[in-house]
């Protein structure tokens, strides 16, 4: 496993002294991780464990729990193909396989280059323009399966610049 | 105390405001047939479905667990819809457990089978998929196999409320779902003490001790010179796995048990708690006198210990650096009673019967061992391993007579001894000595009432002629806390502390019978409030009985320090005696 970087660490330390006071602040924390770091390491659970004085088991058990949640690092852009009814019942599973073909991971999965992650989601509240599929925030309405390729070349031009 | 009307089975009753549906009908005489419930709500998630009952006003059937009775409830346990719903709820929970029942270490205190035969749940209704699961035999004391876990959920709530340690946790979802350290890890990776509790609130045999029977067995195949030792807690609860009340002292019977053991010698780990009072008083009088590490903290529990290097590794140097009583036993068998008998160390077998899991993993520590690496103590079986070899030797235990220990070299023990067993019981065998050692007389009353009983920290402050002492006892990790970081802070005021690993002190440990009410009719129902002091009562009263009290007015003790180890803290009485501890990491990489 991977240690954590110093910066990394005193970012974490930030998140949690921003969240602690709140009445329920695991979750707030494990979210905030999660956008910044893209997974929740060991280590950070440790340490958010020794601030809130949370045993490691119960972060685990959150961190497990919720799908949102990963702890392995996601990939530069995190696919989501929503599969919840509306979506599925107009393609998204096409949709999905498409990505999966293309890029050779199944979802859950990144890509070796550390740029893709696909995520299949169940229903993210965008049932009128499904299929949905949304990368990092941005949401891309009514995909279909040939507009796939152009989306992933999209990102491949964008490539691991920030 | 307001009261409410409801009716169980047609029944009219009047009960406190407030109860669950399970808690009314339990004080009405019904018992509704449970899991995941324990201990007055200790645990109750409503997650087994195995008390469902019908109550009107209520949508469909209730978890009778969770659920609280209101004004004017009438309940039904016997329809056949509730019957019904209870046998699948058991059937659906055998459908997912591994059903080698015959070779299960529960095997017959399972409470998974003891629903089953209540219900009438049928074999095999649901077949099906199995949830993955883990096997964890990695630490010398406990074995976890997810595949007879229920998910009731009785372990995390004593991991976390009751010892305040929280190293079990639910871990994914759904179908998925497992119990067990972060990570899946194995206990032996991840900072659990061994202390058993969850083994004892367990209702299937998902969690139990690491049995050594068999390291016993193949040492008598071998012809090695077997001594066993018994912990002072044994005899207080022994008599409960062969049927006898809660609270039955069963000294005699368990020395001559094991007399028909085949053992060559059977000792008592008092005289080993006696030592460990000598050098325990001098080391903590030492401190005093030179400025040393205060408070000095007692290390006779593996469990306290073991959290204290995963969680307080900057205050090790506050414990005592004594071994356990039966470490100390163990070192002296193989030393002074070997010379005395001629015999080689190498052939002798020291077999230890605690009411712990956690000595287990102890006696593999390399600290307690001698130069050449021969180790103290071979084997530890807890006291429900005893029972199974009594057991399994059929000796009809309830009738043996009433026989003593051995009485050669090691064989007197005195009352000091007796009481380690209990929380404060360390404390007060060692104030009675330390007293004499600083007043040269002994203390009047013998007894110091303040260290006793079962509140979770307890202090007193001891004029010991002169010198007042202030002293605190706690027992169970959620207890210490508190007085720990009061230390860590800089801001304790005590100079002596006694901590031991389980709620209760070993009476109570994780090695020790089950109390679970299902399994013993002729018990009170508030049996687990009071299953305690029951077995606490025994040591004090046999304590009461001894004619010698202090430790350091047991003879043969003064014996084995003239003859053979000089002065209690000398040179000879450290390298065989004292140990050392180091902070470990909690989750290693």
């Amino acid at each position: 496993m991977a240690k954590l970087s110093s910066t990394a660490v005193k970012r974490v330390d930030e998140i949690i002294a921003e969240y602690k006071d709140e009445p329920t602040p695991l979750m707030m924390i494990l979210s905030a991780i999660q956008k910044e770091f893209g997974y929740i390491p060991f280590e950070v659970q440790e340490i958010i464990s020794e601030k809130l004085g949370i045993p490691v088991a119960d972060i685990y058990g959150v961190v497990t729990f919720y799908s949102f949640f990963s702890l392995k690092p996601k990939g530069k852009y995190v696919i989501g193909v929503c599969l919840g009814t509306a979506c599925y019942v107009k393609g998204a599973q096409q949709v999905c396989d498409k990505f999966s073909e293309i890029l050779g991971i199944k979802p859950g999965e990144t890509t070796a280059d550390g740029l893709f992650t696909i995520d299949a989601l169940r229903c993210i509240g965008a049932c009128g323009i499904a299929p949905a599929v949304s990368i990092n925030g941005k949401v891309y309405p009514k995909m279909s399966v040939s507009q796939v390729q152009a989306v992933i070349d999209e990102y491949r031009a964008l490539g691991g610049a920030n | 105390m307001e009261m409410v009307n409801i009716k169980i089975e047609g029944h009219p009753y009047q009960v406190e405001k407030g109860l669950t549906i399970l808690e009314a009908a339990q004080r009405c005489g019904y018992t509704i047939p449970t899991l995941c419930h324990f201990n007055h709500g200790e645990c109750s998630r409503g997650s087994c479905r195995v008390c469902l009952v019908e109550a009107t006003g209520a949508r469909g059937l209730v978890a009778s667990c969770v659920y609280p009775i209101s004004e004017g409830m009438e309940i039904t346990i016997s329809s056949p819809k509730a019957v019904s719903a209870r046998r699948t709820s058991v059937e659906l929970l055998l459908s997912n457990h591994s059903k080698n029942c015959q070779q299960c270490a529960k095997n017959g205190q399972c409470e998974l089978l003891h629903v089953a035969k209540i219900t009438g749940a049928r074999d095999d209704m649901y077949e099906g998929v199995k949830t993955p699961t883990t096997l964890d035999k990695l630490t010398p004391s406990i074995i976890r196999d997810t595949s007879k876990c229920i998910l009731c959920g009785r372990c995390v709530e004593r991991c976390k409320k009751v010892q305040g340690t929280g190293i079990l946790g639910f871990e994914n979802r759904g179908f998925k779902t497992i119990v067990g350290p972060a990570y899946n890890r194995s206990m032996a990776e991840s900072p659990c003490i061994l202390c058993g509790q969850c083994v004892n609130v367990c209702p299937t045999g998902a969690l139990m001790e690491k049995s050594e029977i068999d390291l016993v067995d193949k040492a008598r195949k071998e012809g090695k010179f077997i001594v066993v030792q018994t912990a002072p807690a044994v005899r207080a609860a022994l008599g409960e796995e062969f049927g006898m009340k809660i609270g039955t002292s069963v000294t005699g019977k368990m020395v001559a048990a094991l007399k028909r053991l085949g053992f060559n010698r059977v000792y008592d780990t008092n005289f080993g708690a006696d030592l460990t009072i000598m050098e325990e008083a001098t080391e903590l009088l030492n401190r005093i006198k030179n400025g040393g590490q205060l408070p000095m903290i007692t290390s006779c529990s593996p469990g306290w210990v073991n959290y204290a290097e995963y969680f307080y590794g900057d205050l090790l140097d506050h414990l005592s650096s004594c071994k356990s009583p039966h470490e100390m036993m163990g070192a002296i068998v193989k030393s002074y009673f070997a010379e005395k008998n001629g015999l080689d160390p190498k052939d002798i077998f020291v077999v230890s019967i605690m009411p712990c899991t956690a000595k287990k993993y102890e006696k593999e520590r390399p600290e307690n061992a001698n130069k050449d690496g021969l180790k103290d103590v071979d084997a530890v079986l807890t006291t429900r391993e005893l029972a199974k070899l009594i057991k399994r030797s059929g000796i009809d235990f309830v009738r043996l007579p009433d026989e003593e220990f051995d009485q050669d070299l090691l064989g007197e023990y005195t009352g000091a001894g007796v009481i380690f067993g209990v929380t404060g019981g360390v404390m007060e065998a060692a104030l009675r000595t330390a007293y004499h050692a600083l007043t040269g007389k002994e203390h009047d009353l013998i007894k110091f009432e303040e260290v006793r009983g079962f509140e979770g920290v307890k202090e007193a402050s001891i004029d010991m002629g002169g010198t007042v002492v202030k002293v605190a006892v706690a027992h169970g990790m959620k207890n210490a806390k508190p007085l720990l970081d009061d230390i860590r802070a800089g801001k304790s005021p005590y100079t002596f502390i006694e901590i031991m690993g389980c709620p209760g002190g070993c009476i109570n440990g994780g090695g020790q019978p089950f109390v679970k009410p299902c399994f013993l009719p002729n018990e009170d129902p508030d049996i687990l409030d009071t299953y305690r002091e029951k077995r606490a009562k025994v040591l004090y009263s046999e304590d009461e009985k001894q004619v010698v009290r202090q430790s350091h007015n047991n003879k043969q003790i003064q014996a084995l320090y003239n003859d053979y180890l000089g002065e209690p803290n000398g040179h000879k009485a450290h390298e065989l005696l004292h140990t050392s501890y180091k902070a470990r990491e909690r989750f290693p990489k």
